[in-house]
Parts: structure tokens; C-alpha cells; sequence
């Protein structure tokens, strides 16, 4: 039953996955694969630091052992753009200074993104008034939606308006479209 | 983390037959992996039941049946559970993250343990962690313990939401064991510490949940109500899961549970007969309040439940009885 060569694929490389099943997902990102932008915070599911997307939905890696993940596709912050290349989420997030030291930073950008895609499949959240319908986007709403990252230095205000734009942006993009 | 083998059962007899040698069982690991961390737990077998297809949600006559690794934000999502059961959408989208909902499973869920700090710190006395130790609870900060169900052993909580919202909804857990396929009514799922605390709930060795089966909607109001330290990602203090119908200005038919108040879920049938047949009034809530909690008992910090629980039955019972 032991699959030892299990393998998953990482921001579009396959890599097998670690001989040790204690390993945590996070751990082996950052450790065995030196992809460093994903943060270790609490390390226990409370800060969301290290959230990655897992088949396009966002987890806390640092409570995810690495070997339940065979044949997962794993996309963290170094896919979604580089300091030549930003994404619209972080240039949104520079543009309206959505965090201070930066540490929560990849873990609210890469929620952020998998928020998104939640919203626009039409998931609802413990603040919208009619679980059966599509969700409005408000603040009130985005800020539950955010609510897994924590951010030391209390830039949330910041980070709500940078998703604001993003989302303000699609909008329009669509209505374009 | 102490060292442990991992298996990967492909199918509900590989995962049995994993549990008979000792195995504990993993799904998406939210609490577990936690608890190994900490040394709270220390499994020396565990098997993966990711891979055992128990992840679909199907209608049938009976009602509904979620597959014990349906994570909550898919059981939230489903448009039957959101149109037919919203309680139960409710209630999970009330507790964790979006990033724990998108891991946490149903079977999972129910089987999460308490977050009794002294549960967590194994330099303190715990009866839960380690039998005969003593509870360091009763003495210590217990604010977010129990005021029902509580015994001399143990006053910790079932800390969960979407247990709650099933328990109201007279959900069934159905387990596959040694002894073949099982129902065990919700009611009768999780179990009170009494003399012995380190079991939280009734499943028996070797077994393992393989669906929950809501019964057919009852088409009542359905409210749940979480009082909590922060407006969201926090674990209640007190919580209310209620489903009422009304028929001419009286209450025909309610079912009520509460998170957090108890060691365990907590449904007294007691306050719904009180309630049938009545025109809601606050002095009605008052009567139920009070029926509910006559054996309610603080152990200092957690005092406040008491009259907390009351005043947010009589919130939910207003909101589900008005319009």
C-alpha cells in the first residue's frame, strides 16, 4: 500500500515526493525544493503564511503531510508572478501598500487568488445574508473571505482595497469583453 | 513529529483492514497533523483514506449522504445542502478558515478533538490526553469549557460547528467495522467524558465513518447563531442551530442544538416539547432558557455561558419565528 514513489507536480515541474512521511508539504517546499517564498509562521493552520494552492484551492501547507499529496498539481507564490513580471494582485498590492514587513504577504497573495476563483464559482461565506444565492462582493464579505491570513503589521485595510482593484479590474474586463 | 509508517488505502476494505492492525486513520489531516506536532498524539501507524472514493455527496429518497472525505467548503458549496439544508452550510461556513474548510473532511470534522488548552500542553494534567492524570482545567482558565455534560474527570467542549448543525438536523454517521455496516444516529455519536474522558466519541476500534445521511429537508427556518471572541476564523463560545416551522402564529415544530455550551453537542428534547404549540414571546424563550440550563454549572471563567446561551436562544428563537 506504501507508495514511496509518489510524485506531485510543483508550479508545473513534477518532483517525487519525500522518502519521509513527516514531512509537511511546507516544509518540503521550502526545504527539499528551496522555494522559500511560501512562509512558515505559526506552523499550526492559525496564520495562514504558508497557504499554496492545491488542484486551484487554497490550504495551510504546514498541516498537510507532503506524501497525502500523490498526483496533486501544487502552484505557490513563485508561479503566480516575479519581481520583473507582477502579477495584477501584487502590483495591486504595492500600489495601495498592502502590507508592512511583507512576511504575510505570499500566503494573502495567494489566498487572495484562490478567493477569487471561490467567488466567481459562486461560494458563499458566514456574512452573506442567502447561502443559496451568489455571493455580492463587498467588504464586509471580502474581509470574511480573507479572514485565514493574519497580518502582523495590520495592513488589511490596504490589502481589502488592493483586492477591491482586482476584482474591479475583472469586472470591467468582462463587461469589455 | 514522533516517527510513524503511512499507508495509502485505495479502497474501504484496504482502509478496514489497516484499522485491524492499529492504524489510525488520516483523511485531511487539519487537526491530526496538529496534534502530532504537539505529541498530543503519537500514532505509530497511520493510513491515508484519501484515496477510498468516499468523496461524493448523493440525493436520494432518504434524503442526502456526504462521503465521509467531502471537505466542508464542498459540502458548503453543494447547491442541494445550500437549498435544502442551509443550516448546514451555515454552520461550517461559520467555523475554521476558507483554507482548513478547503481540507477539513465531514468524517474528519466530526472526530476533531477538543481545544481545551490543557488538552494541547502536555506538561498539564489532562484526563482527556492522559487517563488519571487529573484535569488541570477545573482550577485553570476555562473560560471556553463546559457548563453542561461536564463530570469530575473533564470539562472540555466539542469545539466544532458542523456537528451542531447535523445534530439539529438528525443527521445519522454510517461506518463500515469489523462487524460489517453500522447507523449511529448523531445523538448518540459523540459521548460525554464521565469517568472516562480520552474517548470522545462511540466509534469502536477498527471503524471507520464512511458517510453522514441527512434526513429529507424539513423546509423550516434554519438559523445558526455563533457568539465568538473575533467576527470570524474563531471557535464559538456559545452556538445555536435551529430550525423551526411556524403554523398560525405558533411553533410547530423546532429543533434546537448548541455548540460549545456542553462536553458534547448538546440537544435536550425536553425544550423543544416546551416550545411546540406555543406563541413565541420573550417570557417563552425565558421558560426555554431556563429549562435548558437547570443543570448548567460554571467553573469561574465560563460563568458568563450561562446566561450568554440563554440570551442567544432568545435571539435565534426571534429571528426564526419573526417574518
Amino acid at each position: 500500500m506504501a507508495l514511496p514513489m509518489s510524485r506531485a507536480s510543483v508550479n508545473g515541474t513534477d518532483h517525487a515526493l519525500p522518502a519521509d512521511p513527516r514531512r509537511t508539504l511546507l516544509d518540503w517546499l521550502r526545504e527539499d525544493l528551496g522555494l522559500t517564498g511560501t512562509k512558515k509562521g505559526c506552523d499550526h493552520g492559525q496564520c495562514g503564511a504558508c497557504t499554496v494552492l492545491v488542484d486551484g484551492r487554497r490550504i495551510n501547507s504546514c498541516l498537510s503531510l507532503a506524501q497525502l499529496h500523490d498526483g496533486d498539481t501544487i502552484e505557490t507564490i513563485e508561479s503566480i508572478g516575479s519581481a520583473d513580471n507582477l502579477s495584477p494582485l501584487q502590483k495591486a498590492f504595492v500600489t495601495h501598500d498592502g502590507f508592512q514587513c511583507g512576511y504575510c504577504t505570499p500566503g494573502q497573495i495567494c489566498s487572495a487568488k484562490a478567493m477569487m476563483q471561490e467567488l466567481s464559482e459562486g461560494w458563499a461565506s458566514a456574512v452573506s445574508d442567502d447561502v443559496t444565492a451568489a455571493p455580492d462582493i463587498t467588504r464586509e464579505e471580502l474581509r470574511e473571505r480573507m479572514s485565514g491570513n493574519l497580518c502582523r503589521c495590520g495592513a488589511y485595510s490596504n490589502i481589502i482595497a488592493a483586492l477591491e482593484e482586482v476584482l474591479a479590474d475583472a469586472a470591467s474586463e468582462r463587461a469589455d469583453a | 513529529m514522533k516517527s510513524f509508517t503511512l499507508d495509502h488505502a485505495t479502497d474501504t476494505d484496504s482502509a478496514l483492514s489497516a484499522l485491524r492492525g492499529g492504524a489510525t486513520t488520516i483523511a485531511g489531516g487539519t487537526n491530526l497533523v496538529d496534534l502530532m506536532k504537539l505529541q498530543v498524539e503519537t500514532p505509530d501507524r497511520l493510513v491515508s483514506i484519501r484515496r477510498t472514493g468516499l468523496d461524493t455527496i448523493v440525493e436520494d429518497q432518504d434524503g442526502l449522504r456526504v462521503g465521509a472525505l467531502v471537505t466542508n467548503a464542498d459540502c458548503a458549496a453543494d447547491q442541494r445542502v445550500r437549498t435544502s439544508w442551509p443550516l448546514l452550510a451555515k454552520a461550517i461556513l461559520a467555523g475554521a478558515s476558507p483554507q482548513l474548510r478547503n481540507r477539513a473532511t465531514t468524517g474528519g470534522n466530526l472526530c476533531q478533538r477538543t481545544r481545551c488548552g490543557y488538552f494541547y500542553d502536555t506538561s498539564q494534567a489532562c484526563n482527556k490526553r492522559e487517563p488519571g492524570s487529573g484535569c488541570a482545567a477545573r482550577d485553570g482558565f476555562n473560560r471556553i469549557h463546559a457548563v453542561l455534560g461536564t463530570s469530575e474527570a473533564c470539562i472540555a467542549t466539542y469545539p466544532g460547528d458542523m456537528a451542531v448543525a447535523m445534530l439539529a438536523l438528525d443527521a445519522v454517521v454510517l461506518t463500515q467495522g469489523p462487524n460489517g455496516a453500522r447507523e449511529i444516529p448523531i445523538a448518540e455519536f459523540h459521548r460525554m467524558p464521565g469517568e472516562d474522558p480520552s474517548r470522545d466519541n462511540t466509534l469502536k476500534p477498527g471503524e471507520l465513518i464512511t458517510a453522514v445521511r441527512l434526513p429529507a429537508p424539513t423546509g423550516g427556518v434554519q438559523i445558526y447563531r455563533k457568539v465568538r471572541d473575533r467576527a470570524s476564523y474563531a471557535f464559538a463560545l456559545v452556538s445555536v442551530a435551529a430550525d423551526v416551522s411556524m403554523e398560525g402564529g405558533r411553533i410547530a415544530r423546532c429543533s434546537l442544538a448548541f455548540g460549545s455550551l456542553g462536553t458534547v453537542p448538546w440537544r435536550d428534547r425536553a425544550v423543544e416539547e416546551l416550545l411546540v404549540g406555543e406563541t413565541p414571546s420573550p417570557a417563552l424563550y425565558t421558560k426555554a432558557a431556563d429549562l435548558l440550563l437547570k443543570d448548567a454549572r460554571g467553573f469561574g471563567h465560563n460563568d458568563f455561558k450561562i446566561p450568554l446561551a440563554a440570551r442567544a436562544l432568545a435571539a435565534t428563537l426571534h429571528e426564526a419565528t419573526q417574518g
